[in-house]
């Protein structure tokens, strides 16, 4: 019985999965031959730093306003760690993943007693506190930020200094990132996650103490934000308030919402699309903040599913998944 | 009612026992439950008695505080005053998740399942608590195809099987019902709160439902509330009303629907 559950149709569609994943990867491999790659590195940070935000909102159905304490916490403690005392850059990069899982666990632990849009001005108001907490305290130098922090070498021998190695380290970093978003969503507990973005009451009257499976999902999506945080401040060499301001968490909330809430892929299509325009736009007379203002409209009025998660709900995606059109 | 059916309802864990010696056991004992809302009294006084091996009917006119009572039950509310006995334990202050995991497993009002899960996996989730598989965020979901075969006798025994892999969300409305109790059965609960199992159904739906609950009733205590009369007279070994948050009358179906207090809460409306 449960070895036989692979139908026809299915074993189609793990075909094309595959076929996709290695398409997508050869691609982003390829990549920094035809595009600049500290744009490309500027993305994939973004991209991972939006599917992990996704791993709460589209997988468990917290909505957070608050995950640029994360991901420019996270920046900071990797670039005080590796400029001020020396460590390597994945040890600095580890430093900001342990410092926002700790940050997530505080501002989780508040924000899941609250269901809605009482939570999410929790995760709003506490993330102000700690942007403040950055103005003044010392060791992020206000609004200087913290500059010129070296990039290193890799385990000691693998010069990040040259961009292609940053590059491929930086693409490592969010293959295995994903990896372990895909691996949680398609879990045990990530079964219990989705329960719970389901029906909460119901999940409760099944016996399961909700608040410890939202908390976990709190912490793991604050550590998969710090791992995006931590690599952008050594790709960037800085860290400054930019990325621990409010809209920092609402760019995330738009690239989310834009490729689509609760899809694995989405979240990075929403990423690349903003960084780019922002890149193209940046250079131009007009002001980006209308663009994204009216793109976001489009989205939430034409499109509410996202990108991919139109494309999932269209005709074309129904035969993808094998599913009957109706 | 099939044979597959006794079996997947009977449960692994629950010891057979001699029912004779059972009927009488009580489970689930409220005293003196109160609850106000802001100085509206929405329960006042209820006692209340659920034994083993029987189905008990809460009924009463809309506003009667038949779901509030469940809702104290099930500690999803807090009862003002009064205290909650499961099975020798003071659940007074108990929160919902563990009374759950105590046994006392409720059902919902309005359609409780989870919409854009498949029919499969609404049945594992429940199956995976008991199990310990809710934790480990880093086996692959096939870790829990060992559910399977225990959520496909569950399927069976409701009558889902061809509805396996859709979408809960997809389903009729009273597929949905008998979805939600297989999901509850599937922790082998010890004691079942079912708050208008047949409400909105067709005829068919409802013997299917009747059946499932006689069934799962020999080894099980039920507290349900249930506006279907006919069902209640039917199924139900004892029957308590509520009005206006205070018990009326207590007792077989038989004796309550004489009582002339009853008739007039209800207005002279009975089946006949």
């Amino acid at each position: 019985m449960t070895q036989s559950v692979l139908t026809a149709p299915k074993q189609k569609l793990l075909t094309l999965e595959v076929t996709l994943i290695v398409a997508g990867i050869a691609l982003l491999v390829l990549a920094p031959f035809f595009f600049y790659p500290v744009f490309l590195m500027k993305v994939l940070c973004f991209a991972l730093f939006a599917c992990a935000f996704n791993l709460l909102l589209g997988y468990t159905g917290i909505l957070s306003f608050g995950h640029a304490a994360f991901f420019g916490g996270a920046a900071y403690f990797t670039a005080h760690s590796v400029k001020e005392w020396g460590f390597s850059p994945e040890l600095g990069i580890l430093v900001g993943v342990a410092g926002a899982a700790f940050l997530g666990l505080i501002i989780g632990f508040f924000a899941i007693r609250r269901q809605g849009i009482y939570s999410t001005m929790i995760t709003l108001a506490l993330s102000q506190m700690f942007f403040f907490f950055c103005l003044q305290a010392s060791f992020t130098h206000g609004e200087d930020g913290i500059q010129g922090v070296p990039r290193g070498h890799l385990f000691g021998f693998i010069d990040l200094n040259q961009s292609l190695n940053m590059y491929f380290f930086v693409l490592a970093v969010f293959l295995i990132g994903m990896f372990i978003i895909w691996r949680i969503i398609n879990s045990p507990f990530g079964m219990i996650l989705k329960s719970v973005r389901e029906n909460e009451p119901r999940a409760i009257s099944l016996g399961y103490s909700v608040a410890r499976y939202k908390l976990a999902a709190f912490v793991m999506s604050a550590a998969l934000t710090g791992l995006a945080g931590g690599v952008k401040a050594i790709v960037f060499q800085f860290a400054t308030l930019t990325d621990v301001s409010w809209q920092m968490s609402g760019e995330v909330v738009l690239m989310t919402l834009l490729g689509g809430i609760g899809t694995l892929v989405g979240p990075v299509f929403g990423a690349a699309l903003i960084s780019a325009l922002e890149n193209y736009l940046a250079t131009s007379e007009f002001p980006v903040t209308v663009i994204t203002g009216i793109i976001f409209m489009i989205c939430v009025l034409v499109f509410r599913r996202g990108i991919i998660g139109e494309l999932y709900a269209s005709r074309f995606g129904k035969r993808l998944e094998g599913k009957p059109e109706n | 009612m099939t044979s597959s059916t006794a079996t997947a309802f009977g449960g692994g864990q629950s010891s057979p026992g001699t029912p004779d010696n059972q009927t009488s056991r009580v489970v689930l004992s409220a005293r003196g439950l109160r609850r106000d809302f802001g100085g509206f009294i929405a329960v006042n006084n209820v006692d209340l008695d659920v034994h083993h091996a029987k189905v008990h009917a809460l009924i009463g006119p809309n506003g009667a505080g038949k779901t509030t009572v469940f809702n104290l039950l099930t500690k999803f509310l807090q009862p003002s005053s009064g205290t909650i006995m499961l099975l020798d334990h003071d659940i007074t202050k108990t929160d919902p998740a563990r009374v759950a995991r105590m046994g006392l497993v409720r059902s919902f009002q309005i359609s409780a399942v989870f919409p854009h899960l498949t029919v499969l996996d609404n049945v594992r989730v429940a199956l995976q608590r008991p199990g310990h598989l809710s934790t480990q965020f880093w086996l692959p979901l096939s870790a829990l195809n060992k559910l399977n075969e225990r959520a496909n006798e569950l399927i069976e025994a409701v009558g889902l099987s061809d509805a396996r892999n859709r979408l809960a969300a997809d389903l009729s409305y009273g597929r949905k019902r008998v979805l939600e109790i297989a999901t509850t059965l599937a922790l082998d609960p010890k004691v079942l709160l079912l708050d208008e199992p047949m409400a909105g159904m067709g005829h068919e739906d409802v013997h299917i439902v009747s059946d499932i609950i006689r069934e799962v009733a020999k080894d099980r205590a039920i507290l349900m509330v249930e506006h279907n009369l006919k069902v209640v007279a039917d199924l139900c070994d004892q029957v308590t009303v509520l009005q206006r948050g205070e018990i009326l009358t207590s007792g077989d179906y038989k004796t309550v629907s004489q009582d002339e207090r009853v008739r007039v809460a209800y207005m002279g409306t009975e089946h006949d």
